[in-house]
């Protein structure tokens, strides 16, 4: 997916640019086939997140009243303010691509720290998130312990299976921030180099819809966890 | 496509063939060449084949008696699992694209590479490492809960190594996935000019539409594999009934790749058989147009069927009837296939070269497969049929019959250009045959067996089943030495085979119009299309024995 | 279709003047209002008006990060096919199982004398 631009041999072989690789005719074709190549990738996963979803889904129409009750053990305000967060990054992220455009080097890098940095509050947030939940037994296994709200229908068990869900939606999603993170830090190198001008920058534009895409799937998570219980 | 054998023999000596290109292990596993890759793959797939076999063989002897005395039940169970995982997602689910895919894919569009050649070489490591983790698994005892992971016996009371074995497959799926990623990018962009969408060969259609559902399936069952994984170690209860969890949403999720994984193991191999029935007919497949959308139709119907699988468990009859009557459809274009093939050989200039003889093989073989396929989608029928042999007669007939022995068809027929060798005619038809005898002789019973009612997955069955078991088993062990036979001579061919030339079956297709073995970069020369598929001349049979380069 | 036929780039990269930055700050300006108003929204019981509220504008919020952000306002008509195809695949499969789980109990409802 990364073409071959950001490895650290300059590749000419007689086709005229350093970027080409051997097997394209041309930089234009290069540059189609990575982009191309991002999306497909991106919709594996969609599917491969989409599992979860379909589970989601199932227990939720099974356990309607139990999940709303169960969300209300999660926090809007550090879910709110993580959506804030992926939001400004992506914007920060399109900037980044668009200084490339312009050729300004130091403000790809610039915004490339930015978004890292937005990247890496995130996934600060949710660690106080975990904790929380894990210093209130709310961590599915064997010390799994569910308080039930006074006055409303008690069932622990239905509740585990949204803590099971959450964890494993967020913690996939956190994976994916991870990884994010580390391949915005691919690029600060070469960035800095001014490797990606107007003329060439697609490395950026691919992990660019990489971390648009990671930012998709929290916006469904978050009222698909946090909200379903606010009233 | 204007190559001649002349200049093929002249650009043999001005640059090395792919295989000549670089010594060592290094030039080998570090190699970016597609050819190179698809051959470390048939390395590979075919060492787990073997293993898979080996299974299959101990399976079919314990079944020689009714009573389980050669190994114990646990014992069993572990072998069919085994049997399954390896076969399925280590050997059908690669096997063609990842070899003969990789090799053809873009010498049959004109192109020098795929479109990402490292991701391609990254797949095959990623296969090993897959292969490695399942072979761990194995050593320490394996797994029991059968191919298909069930919960909650996967997730809770199986004894095996549920969780290394699930990680395995996990691990093969991203093998896949980035093949067929490849598969699709280099064949949207990297077409030769002049090679539009139906001039492409058959075999590229069923690759692309084989790659459309290895990209939109396989992520599915790696994340289930990954909650029962989950499931097993932290306790994350996503299926578990004490938790109100339902083993059923397992089974939806698992068969919602599974399903189309079948497909993803046979449409390459009808990719293979429409390029042997042109080859040697001499003829344009009959209905090339609708061969071609019959392949996205099957790829795209065949993800809205796979409720089939799970007709007995407890799910809403009326789900259970739409999925019936899209199983009924599924077989529609399945079977224009076969229409089309045959009509192919009505006025084609048919030759029963091996390859030929595998292809024929094929469709008879898929026929029957496929039409029992129809059979049990028929929600009475597979009341009684479910979990029987004739479900594993089915998949077998389909997978055996129809995927391997398009494999073989298809490694008979590109071998010489991709070692440029010959292999031993003779010693060829003589494995065919026994292939096809032995295959039939192993299921055919497996039907009768079904229908009588004995269960898969038992070690142990009544006496007066016998006789059928025997006669599977006896099958088995022809189709064992009719599968090590090619083994044999297609590396005494290495050695000891004629050279062959650039077109030894004078058929059409770029891959054709280059050297065998081809050169790394595949053609020294621009490539531009300018005629049709398939475009035989008529009078080709004469034409072809000019051509051909057999002594 | 040939493969050196340009299609267009997936980005404005080529434009000759200065590319504007106005479309990401407004969509990021509305992406973080639908956000606030997806919360408000969440506040007051709609019963199963909440759940396709909420969710339209997840759709809506998502739709604006594909086309805007992630260029696929200007991108070819390939890559719309495969966005959608991604979406289109995950709909299959969670409203076909869901079928399953929605029908299960018509048969008790529907069968005399159980």
């Amino acid at each position: 997916m990364l073409s071959g631009s950001v490895s650290a041999s300059a590749d000419t072989g007689g086709h005229g640019h350093a970027r080409l690789q051997h097997h394209f005719d041309d930089l234009d074709q290069q540059r189609e086939a990575s982009t191309f190549g991002m999306w497909v990738f991106l919709c594996t996963e969609i599917l491969f997140f989409g599992g979860l979803f379909t589970t989601y889904v199932v227990y939720r129409q099974r356990f309607h009243g139990v999940f709303a009750q169960a969300s209300r053990d999660l926090n809007v305000v550090w879910g709110g303010t993580n959506t804030a967060v992926l939001i400004c990054s992506s914007l920060t992220m399109a900037l980044a691509i668009w200084s490339a455009q312009i050729n300004r080097r130091k403000l790809i890098v610039t915004f490339l720290l930015i978004t890292m940095a937005f990247g890496l509050t995130f996934l600060g947030i949710k660690t106080i998130e975990y904790k929380e939940k894990f210093d209130h037994h709310l961590v599915p296994g064997p010390h799994f312990h569910y308080v039930c709200p006074p006055g409303e229908p008690c069932h622990p068990e239905q509740a585990e299976v949204f803590f099971s869900l959450y964890f494993a939606m967020t913690g996939l999603h956190a994976l994916h921030m991870i990884v994010g993170v580390g391949l915005l830090s691919y690029l600060l190198f070469p960035s800095w180099q001014g490797r990606y001008t107007s003329d060439w920058h697609n490395p950026l534009e691919c992990i660019g819809l990489y971390w648009h895409f990671v930012d998709i799937v929290w916006i469904f998570l978050f009222p698909l966890l946090y909200l379903i219980g606010a009233h | 496509m204007n190559i001649t054998d002349d200049t093929s023999a002249e650009l043999a000596l001005q640059r090395p063939s792919y295989l000549h290109d670089g010594y060592g292990w290094k030039s080998w596993l570090l190699t970016k060449d597609h050819k190179r890759i698809a051959i470390l793959y048939l390395i590979s797939i075919t060492a787990f084949f073997a293993l898979g076999g080996i299974f299959a063989m101990l399976i079919r002897l314990e079944l020689l008696t009714p009573e389980g005395d050669l190994v114990q039940a646990a014992t069993y169970n572990r072998l069919f699992t085994m049997h399954g995982v390896i076969m399925v997602f280590l050997f059908l689910v690669p096997s063609i694209p990842a070899t003969l895919g990789n090799f053809l894919v873009p010498l049959m569009i004109g192109a020098k590479d795929l479109a990402f050649p490292r991701i391609n070489l990254l797949s095959w490591y990623i296969y090993v490492l897959a292969g490695g983790f399942t072979l761990w698994a194995l050593i320490h005892g394996g797994v029991d809960t059968g191919w298909t992971f069930y919960t909650p016996f996967s997730t809770h009371y199986s004894n095996g190594y549920v969780v290394s074995t699930a990680l395995g497959v996990f691990i093969a799926g991203f093998s896949s996935i980035l093949t067929g990623l490849n598969f699709v990018v280099t064949i949207h962009r990297m077409r030769a000019p002049g090679m539009t969408w139906f001039r492409l060969p058959l075999f590229i259609w069923s690759h692309y539409a084989t790659s459309l559902i290895m990209i939109l399936g396989t992520p599915v069952i790696a994340v289930t594999l990954m909650m029962v994984a989950v499931e097993r170690t932290l306790n994350l209860g996503l299926f578990d009934p004490r938790l109100g969890g339902d083993p059923i949403l397992f089974q939806h999720l698992f068969w919602f790749y599974s399903h189309p994984a079948v497909y993803i193991m046979v449409l390459p191999g009808m990719g293979v058989i429409s390029e042997l029935i042109a080859a040697f007919t001499r003829k344009r497949v009959f209905g090339y147009t609708v061969v071609a959308f019959s392949s996205i139709g099957i790829a795209v119907l065949g993800f809205l069927v796979w409720g089939h699988h799970l007709f007995v468990t407890g799910e809403s009859v009326y789900a259970a009837t739409v999925f019936s009557l899209l199983s009924m459809l599924v077989a529609v274009p399945s079977a224009i296939k076969v229409f089309n093939w045959t009509a192919t050989l009505y006025e084609g200039s048919v030759s029963y070269d091996t390859p030929m003889l595998y292809a024929l093989g094929f469709i008879g073989l898929f026929t029957i497969g496929g039409l029992t396929g129809v059979m049990i989608a028929t929600l009475g029928i597979d009341l009684h049929l479910h979990d029987t042999y004739f479900i594993i007669a089915h998949f077998h007939y389909v997978m055996v019959g129809g995927t391997i022995m398009a494999y073989m068809g298809g490694l008979h027929y590109w071998w010489p250009k991709m070692t440029g060798k010959l292999y031993p005619v003779f010693a060829s038809r003589l494995s065919a045959l026994l292939i096809f005898v032995g295959f039939n002789l192993t299921f055919f019973p497996q039907f009768i067996l079904g229908y009588l009612g004995m269960p898969r997955r038992y070690w142990e069955y009544p006496p007066e089943f016998q006789v059928w078991n025997v006669l599977s088993t006896a099958g088995a062990s022809v189709l064992g030495v009719g599968y090590v036979l090619p083994l044999c001579y297609f590396l005494y061919s290495l050695f000891y085979g004629k050279q062959a030339g650039a077109n030894p079956w004078g058929a059409k297709g770029l891959e054709w119009a280059t050297t065998s073995p081809p050169p790394t970069y595949n053609f020294d020369y621009p490539v531009v299309v300018d005629e049709e598929a398939y475009e035989y001349a008529p009078d080709a049979r004469a034409v072809a024995r000019q051509e051909a380069n057999i002594a | 279709m040939s493969s050196t036929m340009a299609e267009p780039a997936s980005a404005p990269a080529h434009a000759a003047h200065t590319p504007s930055r106005k479309p990401y700050f407004l969509t990021c300006g509305f992406l973080l209002v639908m956000t606030l108003i997806t919360y408000v929204v969440a506040r007051f019981d709609l019963g199963p008006l909440n759940d396709i509220v909420a969710l339209s504008i997840a759709v809506f919020k998502a739709t604006a990060v594909v086309l805007f952000f992630m260029h696929v306002r200007h991108s070819s008509n390939l890559t719309k096919l495969t966005v959608v195809s991604g979406f289109l695949w995950l709909a299959f499969m969670i409203f076909i199982t869901l079928s399953d789980y929605w029908t299960r109990g018509w048969l008790d409802t529907f069968a005399s004398g159980r």
